[in-house]
């Protein structure tokens, strides 16, 4: 009888103890629209439709790979 | 998938600040807080002397998140740490958890009233419409949404901050330490933890008093 009370208490003193996980895949639904859903602004750049995302992928892929003067400028 | 991260080479960085100024003007950042930061170590020190530009580093484990009373915190999908201030409470236990002194609070109002949080978006905006007035003006620009990256690092002239999806900002630093012949051996487990311990070492021996 005691021990059927004190496993539910304890259980429930601890439930605070508990973190969340934080891995992309459980990335909460906060309703923040997706970056790859594209802007409603004058500045998006050319060359990716907005909502798709490969495209953007590609784009913020070629965009990041830029930073890397071996490439951009050397082209070797 | 994508998982944006900041990076920033300490043999590139000459201290001059654009970063900083780059991701204020961009974001049309209050007064009194600042989203980046150049710290700088051995100032002055010939030779010695190194700086890197600090902002929220996105962290994959963020304790900010962690002990956010107010679950204000979410990650996007490529890995940014993003908060929604309609939420936020302004407690300030994000800024206490963080190791890289992230989190600002605007101090601007009655007696100095600490204001809600506010903190490098990685120019990924917040949870208003992607590119809204309302988003604009509660979390600056969202480059993101627009197909570029992050101000600070795209603005920087010597590419010593580095930003975007973490495998190419890899394979970008892999590069230059090729190029330069050196800088492998500061990178890995035995810079971070110690070197691993040697199986073939013996002890010293004790001295006797």
């Amino acid at each position: 009888m005691m021990r059927a009370l004190l496993i539910p208490a304890l259980m429930f003193a601890l439930f605070g103890c508990g973190e969340k996980s934080q891995s992309q895949a459980d990335a909460r639904d906060s309703g923040d629209q997706q970056a790859w859903q594209g802007a409603n602004d004058p500045f998006v750049t050319k060359g990716w439709t907005a909502g798709n995302r490969t495209e953007w992928e590609r784009q913020v892929r070629s965009r990041t790979q830029n930073q890397n003067e071996y490439i951009r400028i050397n082209g070797s | 998938m994508a998982r944006m991260k900041f990076i920033c080479d300490a043999e590139r960085c000459i201290e001059c600040n654009a970063c900083v100024t780059a991701c204020k003007n961009e974001n049309e950042v209050p007064w009194g807080v600042n989203r980046r930061r150049v710290v700088t170590i051995n100032d002055g020190l010939v030779g010695q002397e190194k700086s890197i530009s600090v902002a929220c580093m996105h962290c994959s484990d963020a304790p900010c998140m962690a002990v956010c009373p107010v679950d204000c915190f979410y990650r996007s999908e490529e890995g940014v740490v993003l908060h929604d201030k309609n939420i936020c409470i302004g407690c300030g236990y994000c800024s206490y958890a963080c190791p890289f002194g992230a989190p600002q609070f605007p101090s601007n109002g009655t007696f100095g009233l600490r204001g809600k949080m506010d903190k490098c978006t990685f120019c990924a905006g917040g949870p208003e419409e992607n590119g809204s007035k309302a988003e604009f003006e509660k979390y600056g620009r969202n480059r993101l949404a627009e197909g570029k990256l992050p101000a600070c690092a795209e603005m920087c002239s010597t590419k010593a901050l580095l930003g975007g999806d973490g495998d190419v900002l890899a394979d970008i630093f892999r590069d230059r330490v090729v190029h330069r012949g050196k800088g492998s051996e500061v990178w890995g487990w035995g810079t971070a933890y110690g070197k691993l311990p040697d199986p073939k070492a013996k002890p010293a021996p004790e001295k006797k008093s």
